[in-house]
């Protein structure tokens, strides 16, 4: 090609970036790594090639973390975390920041690097990757300087185990570990095994910018190395971003050890486009949404859900300008998409497209030209998707976008909804009331308003639903590094033999009570009964033994109680103080019925009785007060963080307190809008019962709370498994925390449990910001304006 | 009247008989202004134009160029001198290194005040560069009509083949497009064989949607390109206008099968700019817009920059503007 040839066609030339530093770096090597532990490499070992996607051309080789080396790396940040805590935060800050700046400085390598190993185009690594992990270590840096003041009563969670995926491998990396380390944690972080070599450069940047020994380690490997991390017993906790299948096996391995857990899932992400839209915008918005990085993004906009008014002219104008799109190799300045991860991947997204094209879809492709080695996949779209198809529903983390669509704004949301997942959305409409009131009604933990894709330091990404569960960035983000103090140290349960009975005591009139379900004192399905028996051994009468159609009939009763959600927070208020009210009048016949059944004298019964009566009230003052917040990510616009109901939740009482120990327990999800099915106090089961007597006189609505007795274990295990149960909150044994974890991962529900350790529900801290919190679920709103 | 002599590529490029006005379509149209600002600043991080590729691409852009002189001090001299720069734009040696000798590099056209379309005309002769003429009361464009009107068959009749009409803005901030498109239709008229190139004046819009609704009345009215600014206004052409602008006229040519050309005034002085302009066009409404009978580009400073750079290209040293004819 001349100058004069350019002349006459004005074709774009191909434009590379120059990768000698990045080679450079992988030379000074030789091209082989071992793992960073303790501050330094170890000696390379047996382990396995990563490759450039888009040529196949092998670039370094990468050590198998063993047992051994987890080991190790554990030991090594085990050792680090106290002084690393016990840094004022200011210190750690500037560790932090350095980071940022070590990470700016070498914005370039690191973009290069990421480019090669990933395969993804280096405007991306360039533009959007790198600038945005430098973000979060100033952000966090931030979080740092002010953890002491702005996290009072907080202690970091200890050593934590980071296993992220390949398709933002230094973003994730930088997502996970500027937090992780901002608030005094330790890590160990296992990049994928396609993708570890930005993690290898900037634990050698780390080093360099001085982070002590320890604090970071990286683990090179497979997911068996991965799954090693996760069960580790030496962890506190375990980040995960990848897949929905890998997230609910960490769920399982780490079930009851009392690790905490955030999972960063998969997603279907609905995109939205009204009738009111500005269609080239939203076209444009595909191009960012689904072409983004090949498509390999958690919250891609891969369901593509148009008005029918404006579908046909909406997809003239994507297919025309799916025709300008440019593939190239990665390293190329002047392309719109590379290639994808690996043959296995292409292959993956090729089987999905070819079987939704049999079922009978129709097919929109890119033609552009494609770089004859590497593993590309064009830019696709799938119209009339049949919805039985696996690529109307499933995740296919691909360029590929599948078209449905909708006639009202009703009808949009039950699309949109209609999903495991539960990611991000994106909205488009120049109407700022379909907009925003699309935005509240679709379950999402990202909406984006007339954009996609968009993320930053300060905003909390993460998902509802089987998207997982914990926030990355913001304010919301860090208490997922930070546990409260006042609860480390309670003791655990001590295993209590069951009480003998000595026959039924005396009543004036045999009473029967009955579950609480709906609104209605209901019987038992099973029409059995079990016998109560008080302090002193006397049977003091029997409850029902809920089995699981009890447990099916509480949660159709909840589901139908949807509309508490929707209620003011004035509303929800009122009915808690007059929940309090009603018991205050009752207070000393609850008295006495705690200390029947659990043996206290009568002034800590009387003291059970007035806590529950200003717990209430607790929760009626939050009612109307648990706000979000208004994040200002660098842009001409906000992000409303919104803190959501979570939906129906199951609560397994715990066994002492049998009023209180419910109140706790229950007020806080009603508070904030969720509906309950509370499973009374094992052994003490009638104050509950009791309870439902306030509940009838205070004007909550029928299937608000509903109340059931009998076999915590086995009543925990229905609720567990139940896939309509969106959060079950579980207080007894160290056996009931591991049951629930174990079983709660068919739709991967939030479980907040004490791992059998016996919390005072007496103390200030049994109530309050830490409980609201788990009740609810921040969904992150970013409305860009500007006209 | 004498016939225009032909641009460039006219075979593509058939005059825009318009349409009746659709006050429907026009209430319909939508702008986001975030999702086109991020669109705009994407651009040039997609499209790397480097090397030969990128001379190719400049000296497109000169002849382009629409090289303009509107002060109010300008003289016959003046204007001759900037004519002899329009016919060899670019210093044959530069020409000569990149391949180009044999390729005629003129700029687009000269831009003049209807004062001067005459002087022009005659410095012009035999080349085949236009004179376009701005006028109806350039820049606010407040005169009377029928004044503007005989301004415009002034011109014509002095031998101006372009004539860059300015829109009476009022018409657009009152939402009063029949005026606009009334008014339109007649500049249209008066031009005659003229091609009419219509000044939205961006700056005086202020909203994207105004200059997206602004844009697709004077198309309907037969404006046979649509151009930014007068260069007069506080803000002139800008990358989020410009995309507004290309992109009605992609949906008058989905609607008409005419393609209206695009002219940024104003802003665009700098090699690098005009690279990120091209790759809009092409990208937004492709390659036929990248000649100069759809595209054009209002700069006086632009073109100093290029042969800069184009020097700096053949020979590897940094140039400097007085090593360049003035123009």
């Amino acid at each position: 090609m001349t100058v004069a040839s350019f002349f006459d066609s004005m074709d774009y030339a191909p434009s590379k970036e120059d990768d000698k530093s990045a080679r450079a770096w992988l030379a000074s090597h030789d091209g082989s790594f071992g793992h960073f532990i303790g501050g330094g490499f170890t000696d390379p070992a047996k382990g396995f090639d990563t490759a450039e996607p888009a040529t196949g051309a092998r670039l370094a080789t990468v050590t198998q973390g063993t047992a051994k080396d987890v080991d190790s790396a554990v030991a090594a940040a085990r050792k680090a975390q106290k002084a690393w805590a016990a840094l004022p935060g200011h210190e750690r800050a500037l560790k932090l920041y350095a980071l940022a700046r070590m990470i700016q400085r070498n914005a370039r390598m690191l973009a290069v690097v990421e480019a090669l190993d990933n395969g993804k185009p280096i405007r991306e690594t360039r533009d959007i990757d790198i600038p945005l992990a430098a973000r979060h270590f100033y952000h966090h840096a931030g979080w740092a300087q002010l953890q002491e003041s702005q996290f009072p009563g907080m202690d970091p969670v200890g050593v934590i185990g980071q296993v992220i995926p390949w398709n933002f491998p230094f973003l994730m990396l930088a997502w996970k570990v500027a937090p992780a380390l901002a608030l005094g944690n330790t890590v160990i972080l296992k990049p994928a095994e396609n993708t570890p070599l930005t993690a290898l450069l900037f634990a050698e940047l780390a080093k360099q910018a001085g982070l002590p020994e320890g604090v970071l380690n990286i683990v090179t490997g497979d997911g068996e190395t991965g799954a090693l991390i996760a069960a580790h017993k030496d962890i506190d906790k375990v980040a995960f971003t990848g897949s929905t299948e890998v997230g609910r096996k960490i769920r399982e391995a780490t079930a009851g050890s009392g690790k905490s857990l955030t999972l960063e899932l998969g997603g279907k992400s609905p995109f939205i486009v009204c009738e009111d839209a500005d269609l080239d915008a939203a076209v444009e918005g595909v191009v960012d949404a689904i072409w983004f990085n090949q498509g390999q993004v958690c919250c891609a906009g891969s369901r593509l859900i148009v008005q029918e008014g404006v579908a046909e002219d909406f997809h003239a104008r994507l297919t025309k300008r799916m025709k300008t799109l440019r593939i190239g190799t990665s390293l190329d300045k002047t392309i719109d998409m590379s290639a994808v991860i690996d043959a296995g991947q292409r292959d993956r997204i090729a089987g999905m497209v070819d079987a939704a094209v049999a079922a009978g879809a129709t097919l929109i492709q890119s033609e552009a030209d494609m770089p004859e080695s590497g593993t590309f996949y064009p830019p696709t779209v799938l119209q009339n998707v049949p919805m039985t198809a696996a690529a109307a529903t499933e995740e296919i983390f691909g360029p590929v976008a599948v078209s449905m669509t909708f006639r009202t704004p009703d009808e949009a949301i039950q699309l949109a909804n209609h999903s495991r997942y539960g990611l991000a959305a994106s909205i488009w409409s120049e109407n700022v009331n379909l907009a925003l009131d699309l935005a509240a009604k679709v379950q999402a933990g990202i909406i984006w308003v007339n954009c996609t894709n968009v993320m930053d330091a300060g905003v909390g990404f993460g998902g509802v639903k089987e998207s997982g569960f914990g926030r990355e960035g913001g304010r919301e983000g860090c208490f997922d590094y930070l546990k409260p103090r006042a609860f480390a140290k309670a003791p655990l349960r001590k295993e209590s033999a069951p009480a003998k009975s000595k026959g039924f005591a005396f009543e004036s009139v045999d009473r029967t009570p009955k579950f609480y379900i709906g609104g209605k004192q209901a019987r038992p399905d099973g029409g059995h009964a079990r016998p109560v028996i008080g302090a002193k051994g006397e049977i003091l009468g029997e409850v029902g033994e809920a089995n699981r159609k009890d447990i099916r009939n509480a949660v159709e009763a909840a589901k139908g109680a949807a509309s508490w959600g929707g209620k003011t927070q004035h509303n929800r208020a009122q009915i808690l103080y007059y929940m309090a009210e009603n018991l205050s009048i009752r207070a000393e016949e609850f008295a006495e019925r705690i200390r029947a059944q659990t043996g206290v004298k009568a002034d800590k019964a009387r003291a059970e009785v007035t806590a529950s009566v200003a717990r209430l009230f607790s929760y009626g003052a939050w009612a109307d007060k648990v706000e979000g917040t208004v994040h200002m990510p660098p842009m001409r616009g906000l992000a409303l963080a919104v803190p959501e109901a979570i939906g129906i939740a199951g609560v397994i009482c715990p066994p002492e307190a049998p009023l209180l120990g419910l109140i706790s327990a229950t007020a806080p999800l009603i508070a904030t809008g969720n509906r309950v099915i509370a499973v009374a106090s094992e052994p003490h089961p009638l104050s509950a019962l009791d309870f439902y007597q306030v509940l009838e006189t205070s004007d909550l609505p029928a299937g608000v709370l509903n109340i059931v007795t009998g076999d915590a274990a086995s009543l925990a295990s229905e609720l567990a498994k139940h896939n309509g149960v969106d959060t079950l909150w579980a207080f007894g044994s160290e056996a009931l925390s591991k049951t629930v974890e174990t079983l709660s991962t068919g739709n991967l529900k939030r479980v907040f449990t004490d791992y059998g350790r016996a919390w005072d529900w007496t103390a200030p801290e049994a109530e309050g910001e830490h409980f609201l919190r788990h009740a609810t679920q921040v969904k992150n709103i970013w409305v860009p304006y500007g006209e | 009247m004498s016939q225009p002599a032909p641009l460039q590529a006219t075979e593509a490029h058939a005059r825009n008989a318009g349409l009746p006005l659709d006050l429907s379509l026009i209430e319909a149209m939508r702008v986001n202004t975030s999702a086109s600002e991020r669109r705009a600043s994407q651009l040039p991080g997609r499209r790397a134009v480097k090397g030969d590729a990128q001379s190719a691409w400049l000296l497109k852009a000169v002849t382009c160029i629409d090289l303009t002189t509107l002060n109010g001090d300008d003289t016959e001299g003046r204007v001759r001198r900037l004519c002899a720069k329009a016919i060899q734009p670019v210093r044959p040696d530069i020409l000569a290194a990149l391949g180009m000798a044999d390729k005629t590099i003129t700029t687009g056209a000269i831009c003049v005040y209807h004062r001067f379309v005459a002087t022009a005309v005659d410095a012009l002769k035999g080349t085949g560069i236009p004179v376009a003429a701005v006028s109806t009361g350039f820049p606010a464009g407040l005169s009377p009509h029928a004044t503007k009107l005989k301004e415009i068959e002034a011109s014509v009749k002095d031998g101006a083949e372009e004539i860059d009409i300015v829109i009476t803005r009022e018409h657009v901030l009152t939402g009063n497009w029949q005026a606009l498109y009334d008014e339109m239709r007649d500049f249209r008229a008066a031009c005659g064989d003229a091609h009419v190139k219509a000044i939205l004046a961006t700056g005086d819009l202020k909203t994207l949607r105004n200059v997206a609704k602004a844009s697709m009345v004077c198309m309907m009215a037969g404006a046979d390109f649509i151009k930014t600014s007068t260069g007069k206004e506080s803000v002139n052409a800008t990358l989020p206008v410009s995309l507004t602008m290309v992109r009605a006229i992609r949906d008058y040519e989905a609607m008409t099968g005419t393609r209206v050309g695009y002219k940024p005034a104003g802003g665009v002085s700098k090699a690098k700019d005009v690279l990120t302009y091209f790759t809009l066009m092409k990208e937004e409404l492709g390659h036929a817009w990248l000649q100069p009978d759809l595209f054009r580009i209002g700069a006086s400073s632009l073109l100093g920059d290029i042969e800069r750079q184009l020097e700096h290209r053949v020979t590897g040293a940094y140039s400097a503007a007085h090593r360049h004819p003035i123009g």
